[in-house]
């Protein structure tokens, strides 16, 4: 029987109950929310368990969502079962004060430079990471860039004129 | 040939000539190439447009060997100390080529990681525009490089204004 | 040797330390920027540590200021040995966002450019290949060809590199006949050329045994460490983004995917050039299938979806509707509806993902790129865990780095 996302739903509901939630299917992607302890729970589970088997890890990124009070940040996994061919995505939230979000690199090695990247842009401190530090910006940078309340442009230059670039 | 007087198996004329038109046509072009802009200074090197009909044969990776910078590509702030370092460790007489829009001017990158060209670093000689130049046009940019270097006096780096020139981007 | 020594050494006093060399983001090896600090016994490599970054040019967030057809000149610069793949990509993730359904010769069409420009990226690594191991007449005779290439490019959307190529739905113009005519001298001269290349270095003593054993890796460890792409297939595991969530009807074409063993050097060369002659049999499929099409059928390059295809100037200077569509769309007032959506592509180094979150405005609410450089990248210290210096620099130029890819 080939796997669908009705079994995949039924299969993590049975084992984790209520504590995940907002099950959707945009374009056909089984997307899903956990709560941020039970993510490296959720992935195991979804690693180890014969009938699912998503050993991929795809993707791992976050979103700043400014507007939600206590639940600003959220870590987005893209997961990959390569032999049934389904993917699947699954997001944590966790406050802006303190984003701690436990992390992947034990189970996946990919998830290494994903999260220092992902520290680089928003901040999220990744608890248990080797290595957490700024991958592509400066070391000496201060501030989150991707979050929303910075600006794109570098402040400090004298060479173009923002009145004339409509900014 | 540069002007001169010319007689029975002798030629006369100035020494900056001479030696500018033996630099020109032996320029060591380092290639600092970053992104986009060098795949296109690959196509240069090749034998389609081939660079090394002016002269350009040899191209050093060390910079201590070589007369002419081409920085192609993008330069972000964390690279920028990086330019600098390798215009110190070359000798002079030096030129700079910003070959593409990221290195003139910061191109469409106007992002708080990106320097807004490579001016802001190093004191640059020739500027190539284009997103990325075609072959032909960093050609013409090499063919005013070549101009520069014919006619340049020979005093022109013991020189006050060079000097301040220098001084402005804070380099000894 | 005799237990005598002329001169008394302390206990201890010779230590063996480690070297450490700084490959730096300056270097004839690395194309593109990127530096390893690599720690050295000797002549072996002890341990390597990247920094990337040097290159950074904040894609995502320049994406949410953009509008969704001003971000495909973005995408143009992450892997820009191949870029239309990755405007191609861009394209098809619009499209699902906004429910866009081009028609079969529209997908045709991208499939030919896309294998293209496949075809071109691969020229470019395994004939860079040859210039590190010290061969650079591989290098010049394919260069040739790539400016064929590069004149197709130019054909369909105007530039060689950075080709900004076709819109949400389609392209924008039918592709010419000086075109279609270039194509064919292509198709023609392009398989001895190859051929040729082959000659030069697959059964070369000197290329063997400098790429034989350099950098190999396991399947288990390239799937945990997120690889795809050639230097997954090298490895054995035959994961094809066109063969298992096939887009722009990949699935009406018939090709293999032509798989290594060991993962190490030699087979990421081989699985390259068995991926051009696999791209080189799409393309004839393709071009068959456009040229049996007649009549109306041969005149479509673009799907019928007003709300985000530009009209033609035309009918904007002569009717009133398609001015109006004109108006909304560059000004930004089409509906864009909210919602995710995640998207890959097959490009040159592997699996390139986009993930798009709308909130229903002009511009995207977050733009992420899945990079398959960046994400392989990491792997580079355990490739060369005990290789040679010599080595290190073959498995980085066989990765296929591309630092605009790496960095974003």
């Amino acid at each position: 029987m080939a796997l669908t996302n009705e079994t995949i739903k039924d299969r993590l509901i049975t084992k984790f109950g209520e504590q995940l939630s907002h099950f959707e299917e945009p374009y056909g992607l089984l997307t899903f929310e956990a709560p941020k302890d039970l993510n490296l729970k959720v992935m195991q589970f979804l690693f180890d368990d014969e009938e699912l088997r998503f050993q991929f890890l795809t993707d791992l990124t976050a979103v700043h969502y400014p507007d939600q009070r206590g639940r600003e940040l959220a870590v987005v996994y893209h997961l990959h079962n390569l032999t049934d061919n389904i993917r699947l995505r699954f997001k944590v939230f966790t406050a802006s004060e303190r984003p701690d979000v436990f992390t992947a690199t034990q189970l996946y090695s990919s998830a290494n430079w994903m999260e220092r990247e992902t520290y680089d842009f928003f901040g999220i401190n990744f608890v248990g990471h080797p290595n957490l530090k700024r991958i592509l910006n400066v070391d000496e940078m201060e501030y989150f860039p991707l979050r929303k309340e910075f600006p794109l442009e570098d402040q400090t230059r004298i060479d173009k004129d923002d009145a004339m670039f409509g900014r | 040939m540069p002007e001169g007087y010319t007689g029975e198996g002798f030629f006369t004329t100035k020494l900056s000539d001479v030696v500018g038109l033996a630099r020109k046509n032996s320029l060591w072009p380092m290639p600092f190439a970053t992104s986009c802009c060098g795949i296109e200074f690959m196509a240069t090197m090749a034998s389609h447009y081939d660079l090394a009909r002016f002269g350009a044969e040899r191209l050093g990776f060390s910079p201590r060997q070589c007369d002419l910078l081409m920085v192609m590509g993008t330069i972000a702030k964390k690279m920028g100390p990086v330019v600098k370092q390798v215009y110190l460790q070359m000798a002079e007489p030096r030129w700079v080529m910003a070959v593409g829009a990221c290195a003139s001017s910061g191109g469409i990158f106007d992002t708080y990681s990106v320097l807004q060209g490579i001016d802001q670093v190093v004191p640059v000689d020739v500027y190539v525009p284009g997103c990325p130049p075609r072959p032909e046009a960093i050609l013409d940019g090499f063919m005013r490089i070549q101009d520069l270097v014919g006619q340049e006096s020979v005093r022109r780096r013991n020189s006050d204004q060079y000097k301040g020139l220098l001084q402005s981007y804070g380099i000894q | 040797m005799s237990t005598e020594q002329h001169i008394k050494l302390r206990e201890g006093s010779i230590e063996k330390t480690t070297t450490t060399l700084n490959l730096g983001p300056t270097h004839p090896a690395t194309h593109g920027v990127f530096q390893n600090i690599l720690e050295l016994d000797g002549e072996r490599i002890v341990s390597a540590e990247q920094t990337v970054g040097y290159i950074h040019r904040a894609f995502e967030k320049l994406a949410e200021r953009r509008p969704l057809y001003q971000i495909t000149t973005l995408t143009d610069r992450l892997n820009y040995c191949s870029s239309p793949i990755n405007n191609m990509g861009w394209h098809l993730t619009c499209e699902k966002l906004l429910g866009v359904k081009t028609p079969k010769r529209v997908d045709y069409l991208r499939v030919i450019i896309m294998e293209l420009s496949r075809i071109s990226d691969h020229l470019i690594c395994n004939s860079v290949v040859g210039v590190d191991s010290g061969a650079f007449t591989g290098f010049l005779y394919v260069m040739q060809y790539r400016e064929l290439i590069y004149e197709i490019y130019e054909e369909v959307c105007g530039s060689r590199l950075t080709t900004n190529m076709g819109r949400i739905g389609g392209f924008e113009r039918n592709f010419t006949a000086a075109a279609w005519e270039k194509l064919e001298r292509f198709m023609a001269e392009y398989p001895a050329v190859l051929k040729e290349f082959e000659h030069l270095f697959n059964r070369n003593r000197i290329f063997m045994e400098r790429t034989i054993g350099a950098g190999p890796i396991s399947a288990e460890r390239a799937l945990n460490y997120g690889f795809t792409g050639p230097n997954l297939r090298a490895a054995g595991v035959d994961y094809d983004v066109r063969v298992h969530t096939p887009y722009s009807s990949y699935e009406d074409f018939t090709f293999d995917i032509p798989v290594g063993s060991t993962g190490d050097c030699y087979d990421r060369f081989l699985v390259r050039n068995g991926e051009m002659w696999q791209s080189l049999r799409i393309i004839e499929q393709a071009y068959r299938k456009i040229q049996d099409m007649k009549g109306a059928e041969a005149e479509i390059y673009h799907a019928d979806a007003p709300e985000y295809y530009l009209p033609s100037k035309s009918d904007v200077y002569t009717k009133m509707e398609a001015l109006i569509w004109h108006f909304k769309i560059v000004m930004g007032e089409t509906d864009i509806p909210p919602g995710e959506v995640y998207q890959a592509v097959e490009g040159g180094n592997g699996e390139l993902g986009f993930y798009l979150i709308s909130d229903g405005g002009r511009t995207p609410y977050r733009l992420h790129f899945r990079r398959p450089c960046f994400i392989y990248y990491q792997a580079y210290s355990e490739l060369t865990k005990g290789a040679m210096l010599s080595d290190a620099i073959i498995v980085m130029s066989s990765l296929n780095l591309i630092a605009g890819e790496m960095d974003a």
